[in-house]
């Protein structure tokens, strides 16, 4: 069976903020939920491995928090992307792309094409 | 930005670390009973679903560390934890602590004092704004910077380097503003002078070039701001009021800021006035005299992009117009650039060497405590050498250990530093109040300001770093396994170690302080004693300028005449002498070129030689006890009607006419012309400075050479201050409204003292504070080695070594170091005084005295250093001792 892959920390950082930007106003259960869904159970996320993420995200001005009521009707904190998280996102999705497809390409080159 | 604004959120998070704790916790809850209802709808049984979340979750304490590590500051938290370790061993061995702490203390303190007298002298002086741009103009060929009031308007006018250039001189006035009449100390300064400064007036206004309409034209006054605060007592009142300057009216116009003492850093001018009114104020008027050369000072901002060089050009250019068109006043007029809070380079090239000297010297001491504090925290390392090894067998990092250590230090370096500073404020405040001279006002403003600060920090710091870095070697090198299973005892070498190095620069250091304060001390007792050519035991100078008093023409030897024999009638005053300017105690002196009686041509560069010149009473010799080596002196009839006489000195003849035999009954010219028939020779004395070399003098009736300023030397076997106070009765009989400062002549030679007796002091200081830290360093060595060797003296012993050879093996290698460095030491000392001599009288080496003195100094350090080590090595009882393990 293939192993689950350990998610490095910047990658879940980014995710989170998709997360955020597509879904809004989200508490740490369902970021991980969601993250666990879209990626079709192929990250190992611990989901404790969340909080310091978002801990760090928030002192970094990105995504903010408040208290809010679950759907249980219980105390619980909830995430949302700032403006600058916004921004961050974008140019993070853009290096990301560039890298992927200079990954790409450097994957699809065949040895004719190298000499 | 983002990491600083992480930093700030850590912060915040750091102080609130419970709350946040609590915020995490309460999450994981939440998270655990969400997913755990996810489970439960799932179809998981609410034991199961509810395990399954928490596996799921992952290790909740190790996500909590993450958590804290990423929210607080880890780094202020281990500090934190260092920080009440670093205490609790402190507080473990507080013989240690106390003995760093002082340590560190004075060699903390010694540097933040004398960097505040080096910040408050030379690096940041007169508190004027851009006084990088401010210049003195000095002359060329020497150290000085006197102008005569036509040279300055030319070199005012014709300069295209300086914004403006303005001019000062001293004077001493006498002030009555209702109360009694008292003497101050004022610059007369150009009516440009505060806008040259670009100063602001703290009250009123202050006066301009445009008040300045030809002389005696502006009699105002502008008060410095501490002489408002001592004398006016903050009056705000007092601008417009109309005070008597030697017996002028003059109006106060305003108050300087405070902090503004004048452009001379020694010397606080009580009031200024504008210097169109030096009649008034000096009672001559040398406005149009071109060879009078009586402004102290020219000095100006430079503009804007104009280079020194660029200055010193164009001022030479002026001169050498001045030269070519006024060839009789003007003779070699060059000129250069120098800062004018020192008077240029006349006490500002020693000064700096002086303070640099010092600073060096108090740098290496502090370099000293550094190394002797290393070392016994290198020592302390190695006793701690096994719990070290635990910790690093426990899993510790070599760095966490480390940071420990320096936590340590550091601590101990910031208590250092914090009881230095505050000695160090205490002494300042003492510097500032204090005032050296009471016939100067001379007072030295050394107050700490931010550099004083950041220095001391970055001191403190440093040398917190430094001495913390001694045992990283150590701990580096530390391999657990091996120090556990062995004992900690037996790490000795033969080798010269760093610490070994360490003690021997330190000593060496020592021993150059000693060395240096030796000679200073020497120097000093040495020109106590020397040959003035006067002597200044048993009699008193009471000394006053009758143009304080308005006294003028022939009014003044009249007076004169008066007082001295006013003076002379008090009971058991064996002799009284007038003089113009005391030698050694005005500070001011009036030198003159002389001419030999065959030079035509009175130009300056065919003048036969530049002498001191006085005019005296006929008692004078006898009153000052100067001896009289041929021909007479002076009487009575030798005034204005007679023909012009003069007695010289040695040094005056043998310039002048070659020898003395030549020089009796010889006649020499003065610059204006007049032929003086000389009739007697004294001896050579000292006239300015005690460090002077042997100079001509010439001594003139005071009749054919009046002058307002008077200094009685009133010889007397009295009590000195039962005399004065009769002299005193006796002037104000004569004239009431006159200013008269007494004091025994040798009390007054403090001025010229100063200089040697400040470098003793403070040399003195530093020796004792060098000698502290030998005795701490080489006591630490012996005592660590004796603790280190105990075993292996206590077999000595068993096996029947005799006490000397046991004292030898405990003690030999602390007193050989002790042996090189005092070598060093001393060496690097005779050196030094070389430097030292252009401060000291007479500061010599060569002098077995110096010797002997180190050497014993040297040896009594070493004794009470190793007093207590060689008393634990001799009562090592070796039974005891074998028994133990």
């Amino acid at each position: 069976m293939k192993q689950k892959t350990d998610v490095p920390q910047g990658t879940l950082a980014l995710m989170v903020l998709k997360t955020l930007d597509v879904l809004g106003s989200l508490h740490g259960y369902g970021i991980a939920r969601r993250i666990e869904q879209i990626s079709g159970d192929l990250l190992a996320v611990n989901q404790g491995t969340l909080y310091p993420v978002l801990l760090k995200l928030e002192q970094e001005g990105m995504i903010a928090s408040e208290w809010g009521a679950s759907e249980n009707n219980r105390r619980a904190r909830f995430y949302r992307l700032t403006k600058e998280g916004r921004k961050q996102l974008q140019v993070e999705t853009q290096d990301w792309q560039q890298t992927a497809t200079m990954i790409e390409r450097f994957f699809a080159a065949k040895a004719e094409d190298l000499s | 930005m983002k990491s600083t604004k992480r930093f700030f959120a850590r912060l915040i998070s750091f102080a609130t670390a419970k709350a946040q704790d609590q915020r995490l916790s309460e999450e994981i809850e939440e998270h655990i009973a969400l997913q755990t209802d996810e489970n439960l709808r799932a179809g998981l049984s609410p034991d199961e679903a509810r395990r399954q979340a928490i596996l799921k979750f992952g290790g909740r304490e190790a996500i909590k560390e993450q958590y804290r590590s990423e929210r607080g500051l880890l780094f202020f938290e281990n500090l934190a934890r260092d920080l009440r370790l670093a205490v609790r061993m402190l507080r473990k061995s507080p013989g240690f602590t106390a003995v760093a702490v002082v340590t560190l203390a004075m060699a903390i303190g010694a540097n933040a004092v004398v960097f505040g007298v080096l910040n408050a002298l030379i690096l940041n002086p007169l508190h004027v704004p851009q006084a990088d741009s401010l210049y003195g103009i000095q002359h060329g060929n020497e150290a000085s910077s006197y102008q005569s009031y036509p040279d300055y308007l030319d070199l005012r006018d014709r300069n295209r380097s300086f914004d403006d250039i303005a001019g000062y001189d001293a004077a001493q006035v006498g002030l009555d503003d209702g109360g009694d009449p008292s003497r101050a100390w004022i610059f007369l300064a150009t009516g440009n002078y505060f806008d040259v400064l670009r100063l602001q007036p703290f009250l009123g206004r202050f006066f301009r070039a445009s008040d300045e309409h030809g002389p005696n034209s502006a009699p105002y006054i502008v008060l410095s701001y501490s002489y408002w605060h001592t004398h006016f007592q903050d009056d705000r009142g007092v601008v417009g009021r109309v005070v008597q300057v030697n017996k002028y009216p003059y109006t106060i116009l305003g108050v300087a800021p405070p902090g503004f003492n004048g452009t001379l850093v020694f010397f606080n001018p009580a009031f200024f006035v504008p210097l169109v009114n030096q009649e008034q104020v000096e009672g001559v008027n040398d406005l149009n005299a071109r060879g009078h050369r009586f402004i102290f000072m020219t000095l100006g901002h430079l503009k804007p992009g104009v280079t020194k060089a660029q200055a010193i050009a164009d001022l030479n250019s002026i001169g050498s117009y001045l030269e070519k068109t006024y060839p009789k006043d003007d003779d070699q007029r060059t000129f250069t650039l120098a800062r004018p809070s020192l008077y240029g380079d006349y006490l500002g090239k020693p000064m700096r060497a002086f303070m640099t000297g010092l600073m060096f010297l108090s740098a290496l001491i502090l370099l000293a405590a550094c190394a002797n504090l290393g070392s016994l925290f290198g020592a302390r390392a190695a006793d701690r050498s096994r719990e070290v090894a635990l910790r690093l067998a426990l899993g510790a990092s070599r760095a966490r250990i480390l940071r420990q250590l320096f936590t340590e230090a550091l601590l101990i370096s910031l208590m250092g530093g914090a009881l230095g500073l505050w000695g160090g404020f205490v002494l300042m405040g003492g510097l500032s109040a204090w005032q050296p001279f009471s016939r100067w006002p001379a007072q030295l403003a050394v107050n700490p300001d931010a550099n004083v600060y950041g220095v001391a920090l970055f001191l403190t710091l440093a040398s917190g770093f430094l001495f913390g870095a001694f045992p990283v070697r150590q701990v580096l090198r530390t391999n657990p396994y091996e120090i556990i299973k062995a004992s900690s005892r037996g790490m000795t070498g033969g080798r010269v170690t760093f610490r070994d190095l360490a003690l021997i620069v330190q000593i060496a250091i020592c021993a150059l302080l000693v060395t240096s304060s030796i000679v200073a001390v020497r120097g000093l007792l040495r020109s106590l004693h020397s040959d003035l050519g006067f002597d200044p035991r048993n009699a008193i100078i009471a000394d006053t300028d009758l143009s304080m008093a308005g006294y003028s023409s022939a009014r003044v030897p009249q007076m004169q005449k008066r007082m001295i024999d006013a003076a002379a009638a008090i009971p058991g005053v064996e002799s009284v002498g007038l003089i113009d300017w005391a030698p050694l105690v005005s500070g001011g002196t009036i030198d003159t070129r002389v001419f030999r009686d065959a030079t035509a041509d009175l130009r300056p560069s065919n003048a036969a030689a530049t002498s001191f010149q006085y005019g005296i009473s006929p008692e004078y010799f006898h009153a000052a006890r100067t001896a009289l080596l041929a021909g007479r002196t002076f009487t009575w009839q030798d005034d204005e009607n007679s023909p012009r006489v003069a007695v010289i000195n040695q040094e005056f003849a043998r310039k002048v006419f070659g020898s003395a035999a030549d020089a009796l009954g010889g006649y020499f010219k003065k610059p204006d012309g007049t032929r003086l028939q000389v009739v007697g020779i004294v001896e050579n004395g000292k006239y300015s400075r005690l460090t002077e070399d042997t100079q001509p003098a010439m001594f003139l009736p005071f009749l054919q050479s009046p002058s307002t300023q008077t200094y009685l030397a009133v010889r007397s076997d009295r009590d000195p201050a039962q005399l004065a106070a009769a002299i005193r009765a006796k002037m104000r009989n004569l004239d009431s409204g006159l200013p008269v400062y007494m004091g025994p002549w040798n009390k007054e030679l403090a001025t010229t003292l100063f200089g040697s007796r400040m470098a003793a002091i403070a040399l003195g200081v530093m020796g004792v504070i060098g000698a502290m830290l030998s005795i701490t360093g080489i006591f630490g060595m012996a005592a660590y080695s004796v603790s280190k060797r105990l075993r292996e003296l206590g077999i000595r012993m068993a096996l029947g070594a005799q006490r000397k050879e046991v004292l030898q093996a405990a003690l030999g290698r602390a007193l050989k170091l002790l042996g090189i460095g005092s070598g060093v030491g001393l060496l690097l000392g005779i050196l030094a005084s070389r430097v030292l001599s252009a401060i000291v009288y007479q500061a010599t080496p060569r002098d077995p005295v110096v010797l002997a003195g180190v050497v014993a100094a040297m040896l009594l350090l070493g004794l009470v250093a190793t007093w207590i080590p060689a008393r634990r090595a001799l009562a090592i009882d070796p039974a005891i001792l074998m028994r133990e393990d």
